[in-house]
């Protein structure tokens, strides 16, 4: 079997696969979300922190409680890295400083897991368990809930109520994320994942060099590592390291784990809106940029030219043996696509295009099929805005799902636009002006701005994986990505809940013939259109002076 | 209902014969005369004001940097770049400036001859039994005035005595006189107009200075013109992109050092390159697309009081029509003599246009003119018949008729009929019976025609009166029910007349025997359903129903509560305008949504033109995306400047007239307005801006 024939076969069976757990997934989560009962054990966890998983909260407070838990998580988490020297089974790693434990502490709770740090030389036990895997699961429980949150504001009408955070956040991980993760880790486990408490192993190699392997729950970090869209490897190497994705039966199911939510989310859509068909064309705009994605990475890189690529049959510089062009690709666009950040590959060896197509990928927002419940709530907005253009072209005042667009929920959805732009480039154009950012850089010309334009991206956006190539544990870096990362992930999020207000509060309009019809492939069209020309138009700049200017040199 | 019959002669019934579908747009407005470019111009000037500007975010951008470089190049004065640069963002500005004074300047000539109509009158106001001299401004709410022929109404007002005849082709451009009286629902008269006959007394309903009259000058001048909800919500999505724009050019100096343009990104450059990418074009064109909008209204001689309501009528999803005189003509007609057993058609053709000679009652006249078209019968005028006695018909005997030659004919009501023939002895069959019964079930209204000779009196036949429906008015209901519109007919008729006509108009829906609480109570029950709901009228009992319909066009013939309550007035008082309205509103926001797509869309070939005029020194390979082949970095961003400035003259005559409007569904007219406004739009500017720097490249020295 020809290579591209292997590919061409992996992605059918992965595509297959997703949708064939679209409709039951999505229906279980819808159901999820509006089931009146309570689990025994979420009622323990309901008294435990004092809420009030019934009491129905207009927007204010559902964004009062994701904004005071997720505060509470960045300060646990910093603090926790801070005294892990004195914590049991630190494995002998120091105390974290404080800008690298205020850099990883934001990019868990945001659900970036953009790592300054690797994991197997400075993070113990302790740590790694109960601070990193456990953000690893609520910061995809908080961003779950806003998305649902605003699912509501379309669903409902005439109230304000958008249901309850605490309920909503907890159900996310008791019902959806933990089940899911533990089946996930046990098949990691089938395929040759470590998971264990042990010490550092200290082998001798076959050449004599001494290496240091280190032991961790790996599999069960890895499998909502992938699944909550997270990515913060349990090694430096991530999905590349042979004990978190031994082989390529593993390697298929991460990024089978790392789509199945953010693709079936839009069937919760679906079914909570009263309307299958608008989650059909929300998840075919989202299918349908990451499709073309795929194929323009892996043909980039087969095509990648140089002797030493064409004799390899692609560009294999920075990628496993083991997973090959295609599955690197494929890896690598879903995990740029899903705001996730793993990677089995070094992304930074990619070619100057593929690259490209990589940033661009996040610099969509995140929302192709983009991170769980952060993609839905991120696709809606852009549908907002691709409604408004439309609806005034049909000659009415534009509506979405039997919601008016009217001033005050452009004017949300507007600022939400604003915001990952903003930091971005601002944040880019800092980092290479300021003689902190320059002295970190390690490659010059448009490869070394590629780098730093993809850490901003990276971290605003809230993926995670990294181009790699410059030092960035410096208090710099440190800081300015962890602000990126915050901001970026906390203020879409006011935006989001207020327009999902307002939508609540709305009358419903009825649909008639004159009314523009979202459920149309017409509009998963202009929904992508509009998305490309809106992220193109603000990045077209940047990308010219990095990838392409790369990629069309050579 | 009065819609149609009353004094005032409707204009010239082109609006009542559907359009179909004619080729050129179906609500299009004047035509665009380039001469109002140059004219308007000193106007444009007087726009740059900052304090003008700044109400319009993206051009206010293009102020300053149009002031940016004209500063470098005075620092620079050398360097023919930065003249060029700064002078095209001037004419960008200037243009944007005219589009609007354009526009305004068609409601400027209008308003002019209104101010005409205004001149300062002297009323004659009573004070008690006596009538004293005061100017017209003196006037107050309450007041009594007296006005003879001659006069000049001094306010508007209710007349509370009298009848006149009043000539108001100051405010609607007709010449035929109205007649203005007391009580009922032909008491309103406006400022300005002037009394041709006979003395009224009129009650003033308004202050000075917010007259009718002084209104129309507002709006048509655009004085009064305040943003609508969706240009506000437009605005702000243009204000956003524009903040994105700004930082991705901010940016890009950074960047541009890093990657070691400083050169090719001088401040001219990066400013040239905002303005290119901000959405000058709809930015430019806004604010006329929304004046030329309500200026398409009142060239179809109706007065919009806010735009807000001239987009609500974009957004109307159920129209409710008066039936008379909007859905049917404005009165019943004879369709069909049907003779009972023993009788012929041909008789009861005879007896009932005998007895029709003396009723001048429209369905009267409908008879005689029917017995003559379909059997032959010429008219006979009273005159003929000698010894004929003539029975008038009267709302009282309902009953018209003649006694000739020794026979008695009657036609009328049936009731009053089969009284007449019982009283005369004679005895009415059954057919005729069961006859009248059939007409009144098809929605007709059968009328009896009798006769007593030498035989007795006896029933001869049923004539059968039927509404008429317009010619093409199902067409028309046809459409609007593809643009998602529903029609509602309202009708004092029974459920079954009602019926059968909606039925045979083909609305989708009917309120028979309304009152004005029934209306009321109909629009409540559509807007509580989150439709926005449409109606015209004229009367005083309709002025609730017309202050809860989110478009209310009140009939310039009805009374001032009415029009007061409306948020339209129809000059011409034709109530099938209302099908017209929400055309326009959907054109205004139809145009909007076109032009904005467009000039988003204009972005793509500019970036194109820009990036490898400023980044192929440092990145030589950046050239390959110089894919229109531009002559030099200079003229590349030139062309780029030029193409944006040119495009917004380009398109003031489309922003003016509005993009052609026909009524399809949704899908169909998102295709098409995508195919030709966004994918246009990204091949339009590849195209021009070619063009331009082939020009451009002519120039000698440039290179």
């Amino acid at each position: 079997m020809s290579p591209v024939l292997a590919d061409v076969l992996q992605v059918t069976a992965l595509v297959g696969a997703l949708a064939l757990v679209h409709r039951p997934l999505g229906d279980y989560m819808a159901a999820v979300y509006s089931s009146k009962k309570h689990l025994r054990i979420e009622r323990w966890i309901y008294r435990g922190v004092g809420a009030d998983p019934d009491a129905q909260m207009r927007w204010p407070a559902y964004l009062r409680g994701v904004l005071i838990f997720s505060a509470v998580g960045v300060l646990f988490l910093y603090l926790l890295q801070r005294v892990q020297d004195k914590l049991p089974l630190s494995l002998g790693f120091k105390a974290i400083t404080p800008d690298q434990a205020f850099n990883t502490a934001a990019s868990f709770v945001s659900n970036t897991n953009w790592q300054s740090y690797s994991g197997e030389v400075a993070m113990g036990h302790v740590t790694q368990t109960a601070g990193l895997a456990v953000q690893n699961f609520l910061s995809a429980a908080v961003g779950m809930a806003v998305a649902v949150a605003l699912v509501r504001g379309f669903a409902l009408s005439r109230t304000g109520d958008l249901g309850n955070f605490w309920s909503d956040l907890v159900r996310g991980t008791v019902r959806i994320l933990v089940p899911l993760s533990v089946v996930a880790a046990v098949v990691l486990v089938a395929c040759g994942a470590i998971q264990n408490f042990g010490d550092i192993h200290h082998i001798t190699t076959l050449t004599g060099d001494k290496q240091a392997l280190s032991p961790g729950a790996v599999a069960s970090q890895e499998a909502i590592k992938n699944l909550g869209t997270n990515g913060g490897g349990f090694f430096n190497a991530n999905s590349a390291h042979p004990f978190e994705n031994p082989n390529g039966l593993s390697n298929l199911l991460e990024i089978f784990l790392l789509l199945v939510i953010p693709f079936s989310m839009p069937r919760t859509f679906g079914k909570m809106v009263g309307s299958l068909k608008q989650g059909y064309a929300i998840v075919a705009a989202m299918g349908a940029v990451w499709i073309c994605a795929v194929v323009a990475v892996t043909w980039l890189e087969y095509a990648h030219p140089g002797t030493a690529s064409q004799l390899a049959g692609g560009a294999m510089e920075g990628k496993e043996q083991r997973f090959g062009e295609g599955s690197s690709s494929l890896f690598a666009v879903s995990t740029t696509m899903t705001s996730t950040g793993s990677v089995n590959s070094f992304h930074d060896s990619f070619g100057g295009l593929s690259g490209g197509v990589l940033l661009l990928g996040m610099m969509l927002g995140e929302i192709t099929p983009g991170g769980v419940g952060s993609g839905l709530y991120g696709m809606l907005i852009m549908a907002i805005i691709a409604v408004f253009l439309a609806g005034l072209m049909v000659g009415r005042t534009p509506e979405y799902l039997g919601k008016k667009i009217g001033t005050r929920e452009i004017k949300l959805a507007a600022c939400y636009i604003l915001i990952t732009p903003a930091l971005v480039l601002i944040g880019t154009a800092a980092a290479i002006a300021l003689p902190d950012g320059k002295a970190a850089m390690t490659n010059v010309g448009a490869h070394g701005f590629s780098e730093v334009l993809y850490a901003f991206t990276s971290a605003s956006n809230n993926n995670g994986s990294a181009f790699a190539g410059f030092g960035a544990n410096t208090p710099f870096f440190n800081t300015t990505l962890g602000l990126c990362m915050l901001l970026g992930r906390f203020l879409p999020m006011v935006f989001v809940l207020a327009l999902a207000g307002s939508l609540a509060e709305q009358k419903p309009i009825p649909e008639t013939a004159g009314t523009l019809r979202t459920e149309k492939p017409l509009f998963t069209g202009l929904l992508v259109g509009t998305l490309l020309i809106v992220t193109g138009l603000t990045f077209f700049p940047a990308l010219a002076l990095g990838p392409l200017a790369e990629g069309l040199t050579s | 209902m009065a819609a149609s019959s009353t004094g005032s002669p409707t204009r010239a019934p082109h609006s009542d014969i559907p359009t179909g579908h004619q080729e050129g747009g179906r609500v299009g407005a004047g035509l665009f005369d380039p001469k109002q470019l140059v004219k308007s111009l000193p106007d444009a000037c007087r726009k740059l004001d900052p304090r003008v500007m700044v109400k319009s975010p993206v051009m206010f951008v293009v102020l300053i940097g149009s002031v940016v470089t004209t500063a470098l190049a005075l620092k620079n004065p050398g360097a023919w770049f930065g003249w060029v640069i700064a002078a095209w963002l001037w004419l960008t500005v200037v243009f944007a400036n005219l589009a609007e004074a354009v526009a305004e300047g068609r409601g400027k000539a209008q308003a002019d001859t209104l101010r005409k109509a205004k001149t300062d009158t002297v009323a004659r106001r009573l004070n008690g039994e006596v009538e004293e001299q005061v100017p017209g401004t003196e006037l107050r709410i309450g007041d009594l005035v007296v006005c003879e022929a001659g006069d000049i109404i001094p306010g508007d007002g209710d007349v509370v005595e009298g009848v006149a005849s009043v000539d108001e082709s100051a405010i609607t451009g007709e010449s035929a006189p109205v007649i203005r009286e007391s009580g009922g629902d032909r008491s309103a008269v406006t400022g300005g107009t002037k009394v041709l006959s006979d003395r009224i007394v009129i009650q003033i309903t308004t202050k000075p200075g917010e007259t009718f009259i002084d209104r129309m000058i507002n709006l048509v001048e655009g004085a009064a013109r305040q943003k609508t909800p969706n240009e506000i919500a437009l605005n702000i999505l243009l204000a956003s992109l524009t903040i994105v724009f700004l930082l991705a050019v901010v940016s890009l100096k950074p960047f541009a050092l890093y990657a070691g343009a400083d050169k090719q990104t001088s401040l001219i450059v990066l400013t040239a390159l905002l303005v290119c990418l901000i959405p000058t074009t709809i930015g430019a064109l806004l604010s006329s697309i929304g004046i030329a909008g309500m200026d398409r209204l009142v060239q179809r001689n109706v007065l919009a009081m806010s735009g807000r309501a001239v987009e609500a009528a974009g957004d109307v999803s159920t129209l409710l029509l008066d039936k008379t005189g909007t859905i049917t003509l404005g009165n019943r007609q004879a369709a069909e003599f049907v003779p009972v057993r023993g009788t012929t058609e041909a008789e009861v053709a005879d007896a009932a246009q005998l007895s029709s000679l003396a009723d001048e009652t429209p369905e009267g006249r409908s008879i005689v003119v029917l017995a003559k078209e379909r059997y032959g019968l010429r008219e006979r005028h009273q005159g003929e018949l000698v010894d004929a006695e003539w029975i008038v018909f009267t709302a009282q005997t309902r009953m018209s008729g003649v006694d000739v030659d020794g026979r008695k004919i009657r036609k009328g009501a049936s009731g009053s009929v089969i009284a007449w023939v019982h009283e005369r002895g004679g005895s009415v069959t059954e057919d005729a019976d069961t006859l009248s019964n059939a007409i009144s079930q098809a929605g007709g209204t059968p009328l009896l025609v009798a006769v007593e000779d030498d035989e007795g009196a006896r029933v001869l036949g049923v004539i059968h009166l039927k509404d008429v429906v317009k010619e093409g008015m199902r067409e028309r209901f046809d459409e609007l029910r593809r643009m998602g519109i529903k029609t509602v007919m309202i009708t004092g008729d029974n459920p079954l007349t009602a019926r059968a006509i909606a039925e045979e108009a083909g609305v989708d829906d009917f309120l028979a025997e309304a009152t004005p609480e029934d209306k009321m109570a109909l629009i409540r029950r559509e807007q509580a359903g989150g439709k926005l709901v449409a109606m015209t009228g004229d009367g005083t009992n309709d002025a609730p129903a017309l202050a809860q319909a989110d478009v209310g066009v009140a009939m310039n013939t009805g009374t001032s509560a009415a029009k007061e309550a409306g948020n339209m007035v129809d000059l011409d008082s034709n109530p099938t305008k209302l099908i017209e309205i929400v055309e326009i509103g959907k054109q205004l926001l139809i145009t909007r949504g076109a032009l904005t797509t467009f000039s988003i869309a204009n972005d793509v070939a500019k970036y194109f033109a820009i990036i490898p005029a400023m980044f192929s020194v440092a990145y030589p390979g950046l050239d390959k995306l110089n894919i229109m082949g531009l002559a030099s970095p200079e003229s590349a961003i030139l062309s780029a400047v030029i193409f944006n400035a040119l495009i917004i003259i380009a398109l003031v005559p489309l922003a003016l007239k509005g993009v052609q409007y026909r009524p399809m569904s949704a899908d169909r007219m998102l295709r098409r307005n995508l195919a030709v406004y966004g994918l246009g739009g990204l091949i339009a500017p590849f195209i021009g801006i070619k063009i331009i720097d082939l020009l451009i490249s002519l120039i000698p020295g440039l290179h």
